[in-house]
């Protein structure tokens, strides 16, 4: 008997000292050294954004001497405040106001719009229910660029104006289909008591299924999000009034005007990017959530 | 009461329309209408440029398109180069993603810190990350790229032209695009890998298996779906590939980088074209539909021999 509980404390040091064994210290550094030379190849891009932002334009295409940060100034961010300032290159706090606008409109409009129609396909039975069902099933595969030639046709005397940019992406068929397989998912008994209590269908939907569906909310607000602060080709189609532009539309007028001025053109798109990239570390898990969710069977 | 029993949908019919209508008003009016319309208008002569009205054409804008052997070649070769980064960028960005996956899946601390890192490019709009690579892309011996090359080849690697030259262009454009969006397959990555059952890799290691067993053995087969899903959304985002190519390269050099949605934006933007543009339209979706559909069939195959 002592020599069972002696063999077994035996192997539980093997085991410890295993755990600890030099080999798997060194495998743990190389684990490190991986992340740490892969993070930095990530992250050089941007960096470089970073530092050329803060640079004179002749010192940042200068081969890897553009890491080096030196003579740095805030000159190239005065100067893109100080270039759109006017009516014919437009304002910057309007293209910021512009992208916000947009996909604010965007965001909302398309949660009210999405969620609602998901629930009345996953929970209620009215006329028509499957056929729209399978509609949005076929459309969740077309992506924006098969319709973005016509829309450009059929919305080509409205260019120029906020509607346009917003009207047409609220509803998402991708949105009603990630809000349905939730929905789909929510326990039936909280609803039906609700129902036997004399609650119809837009008080279940406001006051059960919104509050228990954060998480989806959550997840749709961010990838629409991200959609719609990227717009880049219906813009490019649509406005070209510096008074509508979009940021990231703008960033490429910017880009092609010549002359090119590197280190305001970076300060630019480190203005454009600051704000989500605060938002994003804040709220990350969230983000990293909802494209896992995104994901949720194909 | 007997009201109710005439519908069989009951009392919810209206509320569950009224519910719907402004989806559906939306979907369609912006979804498809514009599609019917796109068919419509690609089986006319619609031009911006011409003084008379549409002119029906049938079927000679498709003609013009696939099988005409002046005009054919610049769309064959616009959907050569969509399969050849589709081929490249599948395969590395889903290969990629699964190698930084496992590595971030380890128990290690400051794991968040380095997802962080990698997931960043994903919240860039890609204007912007086609600009900040224009610069990385520079030519000479003084880009960013070429500078890092010849560092780290001691001055072995000459200076490239990255976006100049038509055999490397594509794969330059891939290298961005990789970069912006491996972020996000590696979060679908790594949330499947968290599906999979820890026994099943203790019962591995029981047996003794070693890194590389285990991740054929467990990994793969644990990501399946996974991968599947990953790989379609990577080969319609290959097919939908525009924003980079109009800021960098403009299709060229000599074409090497024209794609099918920058040959129907241009031709209905800048050439005004909208027939042909929207014959285009209705091309890339059939293309679609057949590579959702060759995967679904792909999908319920392997089920089968499960």
């Amino acid at each position: 008997m002592s020599s069972a509980t002696e063999q077994a404390k035996k192997e539980v040091m093997r085991r410890i000292r295993r755990s600890r064994s030099p080999k798997k210290v060194i495998k743990t550094f190389f684990h490190y050294v991986f992340l740490t030379v892969v993070t930095a190849i990530f992250f050089a891009p941007i960096a470089y954004m970073l530092i050329g932002s803060l640079k004179p334009t002749a010192e940042v295409l200068d081969g890897i001497n553009g890491f080096v940060p030196k003579n740095l100034s805030f000159n190239n961010y005065l100067q893109v405040f100080a270039t759109f300032n006017d009516e014919s290159m437009g304002f910057l706090w309007r293209f910021y106001t512009n992208s916000i606008l947009v996909s604010f409109v965007i965001v909302f409009g398309g949660l009210i719009v999405n969620s609602m129609i998901a629930y009345a396909l996953a929970r209620l039975r009215w006329r028509g229910r499957d056929a729209v069902q399978v509609l949005v099933i076929l459309l969740v595969i077309l992506p924006f660029e098969a319709i973005a030639i016509p829309l450009f046709f059929l919305l080509r005397d409205f260019r120029n104006t906020y509607f346009v940019q917003f009207l047409p992406f609220i509803a998402s068929a991708f949105s009603i289909y990630l809000f349905y397989t939730f929905f789909i998912g929510l326990p039936l008994e909280i609803q039906e008591s609700a129902r036997i209590d004399g609650a119809g269908p837009w008080r279940i939907y406001r006051a059960i299924i919104i509050p228990m569906s954060k998480p989806v909310f959550a997840s749709v607000t961010i990838l629409s999000f991200l959609g719609a602060w990227s717009s880049f080709l219906f813009p490019l189609m649509m406005v070209d009034n510096p008074l509508y532009v979009p940021l990231p539309l703008e960033i490429q007028v910017y880009f092609t005007q010549p002359p090119t001025d590197w280190g305001p053109i970076f300060a630019f798109g480190v203005i454009l990017v600051l704000p989500v990239m605060a938002v994003f570390l804040l709220f990350q898990r969230w983000f990293i959530q909802s494209v896992a969710a995104s994901a949720i069977k194909g | 009461m007997a009201k109710a029993k005439k519908s069989k949908f009951g009392q919810d019919n209206l509320v569950g329309v009224l519910m719907s209508l402004p989806g559906l008003i939306l979907l369609t009016l912006f979804v498809i209408v514009p599609f019917i319309t796109a068919i419509y208008l690609s089986f006319f002569n619609v031009d911006f440029n011409m003084v008379q009205g549409p002119q029906f054409w049938g079927l000679e804008q498709y003609r013009r398109i696939l099988v005409d052997p002046i005009t054919s070649p610049i769309f064959y070769k616009a959907l050569m180069n969509n399969m050849t980064f589709a081929l490249i960028v599948v395969p590395a960005q889903t290969g990629l993603a699964v190698l930084l996956a496992v590595m971030l899946n380890a128990k290690l601390k400051g794991i968040a810190f380095f997802r962080t890192f990698f997931f960043m490019p994903v919240v860039f709009p890609m204007s912007l990350v086609a600009i900040i690579w224009a610069l990385m892309f520079s030519r000479d011996s003084m880009g960013m790229l070429n500078g890092l090359l010849n560092l780290f080849s001691f001055g072995y690697i000459q200076p490239i032209d990255w976006l100049g030259d038509p055999n490397i262009a594509l794969l330059s454009i891939a290298l961005l695009s990789i970069w912006a969006g491996v972020g996000f397959q590696m979060v679908i990555v790594l949330a499947g890998l968290q599906e999979i059952p820890a026994e099943l890799y203790e019962a591995a290691s029981l047996d003794r298996a070693n890194f590389w067993q285990r991740f054929w053995n467990v990994t793969v087969p644990g990501l399946r779906n996974t991968l599947i899903f990953v790989i379609i959304i990577t080969t319609i985002f290959s097919l939908r590939l525009f924003d980079q190519v109009f800021i960098l390269t403009k299709g060229g050099p000599i074409d090497a980088t024209q794609t099918v949605m920058y040959q129907a934006v241009t031709s209905a933007f800048i050439e005004g074209n909208v027939g042909r543009a929207s014959a285009i339209t209705v091309i890339f979706v059939l293309i679609i539909i057949a590579i959702t559909l060759l995967q679904r069939l792909v999908l319920r195959q392997n089920r089968e021999v499960k």
